[in-house]
C-alpha cells in the first residue's frame, strides 16, 4: 500500500450514458494490487469534493504499469471525476482492503455482476483467465444500453464469438432466456426490461447455474439487494461465495469506523460490525448480515 | 536563525510540538504508520474508550456536506481492557505521548475507565469526552450543562493522577460558562471543540441520510465556530486550551493558536491527506521562521487585545 499524490491520467472513456473508465499510470499499484482491492481517490485538491472516494481496481497491466477504474456517476464526487481529462492527475492511496480469495485450481467459478459491479470482477476475471480458469460470467443491467463490457468480458472468458443470446433484440422483450450451454466459459446477460438476454434479475441466471450443480465458487458485486439474493441462493445450494460490498467511507484505512457492515461472528451472538475498508470490501457471502 | 521552539506544555505534559491528532479520526495510531512517523507528532489522541465494548450506531454513519462531514459512529470501540492488551503496547513504543479519550454511560463509568487507564503505565493524559453528539448516554447529557460537566470532571480527577483534559461541546448556549465550571472542578486542560450536531436528508428517498438520523459536523465548515469558542474560553479561564475544528493547513492551526490555543488537533483532515498532521507541523515551523518568531508560545492568544 502506498500514497501517490499525483498519478497521471492516460485516458478517460465514456462507456455508457453515465459510466466511465479512467486509466492511469502507477506501476506500484499495478504491480501490487490484487482483485477486489480498492483505491481511495482524492478527486480534487482542496474542499470540493472534500473526502476521498473509494473505487475498486478495475484492471491492471503489470507490464505497462497501467491501472483502470470503472465508475458510474452517482453524485458530486463522480461528477467531478468525469470532468477529468488526459494529463490531469489524481491523488491515490492504495491498493487497500481485502480482495477476493482466488479459487482452488480447477474449481468451477461463476462471477455475478450487477451494473457497475463488473468493476472489480473484471480484474478478477483477468486474473482467472491468466491462470487458465474460464469462469461463467453473469452480467446484469437495467437495459441493453446500460450493459457494460460484454465484448471485453467475452474475449477474456474464451476469446470466442459472442453468443446469439447477446444480440440486442428489436422485437418482443423477454422472449429469450439466457441459455445454459456447456461449461466452461459462458457469458450470460440479464436485463430488467428484457432488451438483451434474460428478462429479469441477473440472480435468475445464477439460480439456473446453481440448480445445474455446475458451480463451486461464486464471486459477486452489485447492489445490496442483488447481493442479498446471491447470498441466499448460495446458502440454499451450499455453495461458497464472496461478495464485494460498498459503504460510505471516511479514512479508508480502518481508523474512523464509518464504513462498517454487519457480519456474523465476533463477540456477540447477533452480529458484529466489521470495516468494509479493512476487513473488506470482499466478505464471505455467508458472513454478511443483510439488511431489509 | 536558530530553529524556533515548537515545544509546548499542556497540563504539566511537555509536548515537542503543538500538533496533535483529534480523537476518533486517528484510530489507535497504528493505522497511520504507513504514512507518517508517529514520533514526529506532539501527541496521539486515540479513539474514545468505554468500560465495555460498544457496537456503535447503524449505517450509514458518514455523509459529506459542504466543506464538512457529518458522522454518527456512536463511540464504537473495543473497550478499555482490549485497548490496553491489543492496541496500546505497540503505540507506546513511539516517543510520542499517548492521550486516551474516555467516555461512559454514567459518572461512575467515566471514573472506572480513568482508574483502569491510570493503572497502566505509559499513558500521558486522559481526554474526557463529554461532548459526543451521537450517543444517548455518555455524551452531551454531561457536556451540555455546567453542573454535569463539573461532576464528571471531579469524578475523573478523583479517580486518576493523570492530567485530565476535558473536551467540550459547541452545542451549548455558553461554552465559556461550561469551561469555567470544568476548570473550577479541576480540569488541567480543555479541548475545544467536539462536533456540531447536524443533519442531512436524502431528497430522493425523503429520509435522513444517517442511520442515527443526526450526526456531528466536522471539517472546515465548523472552523469559524471553533475559533470563536477558543477565543471566548481563553478570555475566561487560565487552563491551557487544545484547539480543533476543521484544521486542514498551517494557517488554520495558527488561527487557533492566535485565538488562545496552546496546541491544536487535526481531525477530518487526516481523511483527506493522511500526512496532514506533518504538513501542518512543517507549515507552522516555516511560519515562525519566516516571521522571525523564536517560540510558538509567543503566539498563544496573541490576537487578543486586552
Amino acid at each position: 500500500m502506498g500514497y501517490f499524490p499525483a498519478v497521471e491520467i492516460l485516458q478517460q472513456e465514456k462507456l455508457t450514458a453515465d459510466c466511465f473508465r479512467i486509466s492511469l499510470i502507477c506501476p506500484q499499484i499495478a504491480g501490487s494490487a490484487r482483485p477486489g482491492q480498492f483505491l481511495h481517490v482524492k478527486i480534487n485538491p482542496g474542499l470540493e469534493p472534500l473526502l476521498r472516494r473509494p473505487f475498486s481496481v478495475h484492471a491492471v497491466n503489470r507490464e505497462t504499469g497501467e491501472i483502470a477504474l470503472l465508475y458510474r456517476v452517482v453524485g458530486r464526487g463522480t461528477r467531478l471525476l468525469a470532468q477529468k481529462r488526459k494529463g490531469d492527475s489524481l491523488d491515490l492511496i492504495g491498493p487497500l482492503g481485502r480482495g477476493f480469495d482466488l479459487p482452488a485450481a480447477g474449481q468451477r467459478v461463476a462471477l455475478v455482476a450487477g451494473g457497475i459491479g463488473i468493476a472489480p470482477l473484471y480484474f478478477l476475471l483477468q486474473t482467472l483467465a491468466g491462470a487458465g480458469n474460464s469462469p461463467d460470467v453473469l452480467l446484469g443491467a437495467r437495459t441493453a444500453q446500460e450493459l457494460l463490457l460484454v465484448r471485453k468480458v467475452q474475449e477474456l472468458v474464451n476469446g470466442g464469438v459472442l453468443k446469439e443470446q447477446l444480440s440486442i433484440k428489436k422485437g418482443r422483450p423477454g422472449s429469450h432466456n439466457g441459455s445454459l450451454s456447456t461449461f466452461p466459459g459462458r457469458v450470460m446477460v440479464a436485463t430488467d426490461d428484457g432488451s438483451c438476454g434474460h428478462r429479469g434479475p441477473v440472480t435468475d441466471l445464477l439460480a439456473g447455474l446453481l440448480a445445474e450443480e455446475k458451480v463451486e465458487m461464486v464471486y459477486a458485486c452489485g447492489p445490496a439487494a442483488m447481493l442479498k439474493v446471491v447470498a441466499s441462493l448460495l446458502e440454499r445450494y451450499g455453495v461458497d461465495g464472496e461478495v464485494s460490498l460498498e459503504e460510505r467511507m471516511g479514512c479508508g484505512i480502518g481508523a474512523c469506523l464509518s464504513c462498517v457492515c454487519k457480519t456474523r461472528g465476533g463477540n456477540r451472538q447477533d452480529f458484529s460490525y466489521r470495516r468494509v475498508c479493512l476487513e473488506g470490501p470482499v466478505f464471505k457471502a455467508r458472513d454478511v448480515v443483510w439488511g431489509d | 536563525m536558530k530553529k524556533p521552539n515548537l515545544a509546548v506544555e499542556i497540563a504539566g505534559l511537555k509536548l515537542k510540538n503543538p500538533v496533535l491528532t483529534a480523537s476518533g479520526t486517528f484510530g489507535f495510531g497504528a493505522e497511520y504508520t504507513p504514512f507518517l512517523d508517529l514520533n514526529r507528532l506532539g501527541a496521539v489522541v486515540v479513539k474514545s474508550l468505554t468500560l465495555k465494548p460498544r457496537e456503535g450506531n447503524p449505517t450509514p454513519r458518514l455523509v459529506e456536506t459542504p466543506a464538512g462531514i457529518l458522522n454518527s459512529i456512536g463511540l464504537q470501540n473495543p473497550g478499555v481492557d482490549s485497548f490496553l492488551t491489543e492496541h496500546f503496547p505497540s503505540l507506546r513504543q513511539f516517543a510520542t505521548p499517548v492521550i486516551v479519550s474516555i467516555a461512559g454511560n454514567t459518572v461512575e463509568e467515566y471514573a472506572a475507565v480513568a482508574e483502569k487507564l491510570s493503572r497502566a503505565a505509559g499513558i500521558a493524559a486522559l481526554e474526557v469526552n463529554i461532548s459526543c453528539p451521537n450517543v444517548e448516554q455518555g455524551g452531551l447529557q454531561f457536556g451540555a450543562d455546567p453542573a454535569g460537566a463539573a461532576e464528571v470532571t471531579r469524578a475523573v480527577k478523583g479517580a486518576t493522577g493523570l492530567p485530565v483534559i476535558v473536551k467540550l461541546s459547541p452545542n451549548v448556549t455558553s461554552i465559556a460558562e461550561i469551561a469555567w465550571a470544568v476548570a473550577e472542578a479541576g480540569a488541567d486542560a480543555l479541548s475545544l471543540i467536539n462536533t456540531l450536531t447536524g443533519m442531512a436528508i436524502d431528497v430522493h428517498r425523503r429520509r435522513p441520510v444517517l442511520g442515527n438520523l443526526t450526526g456531528g459536523l466536522s471539517g472546515p465548515a465548523v472552523r469559524p465556530v471553533a475559533v470563536r469558542a477558543v477565543w471566548e474560553v481563553y478570555r475566561v479561564v487560565r487552563v491551557p486550551i487544545i484547539g480543533m475544528g476543521g484544521i486542514v493547513c498551517a494557517a488554520d492551526a495558527l488561527e487557533f493558536i492566535l485565538a488562545g490555543a496552546r496546541a491544536v488537533a487535526v481531525g477530518t483532515a487526516n481523511f483527506l491527506n493522511p500526512r496532514a498532521t506533518i504538513e501542518i507541523l512543517e507549515g507552522i515551523e516555516h511560519y515562525l521562521e519566516e516571521n522571525e518568531i523564536a517560540d510558538i508560545n509567543e503566539l498563544v492568544g496573541a490576537a487578543h487585545i486586552f
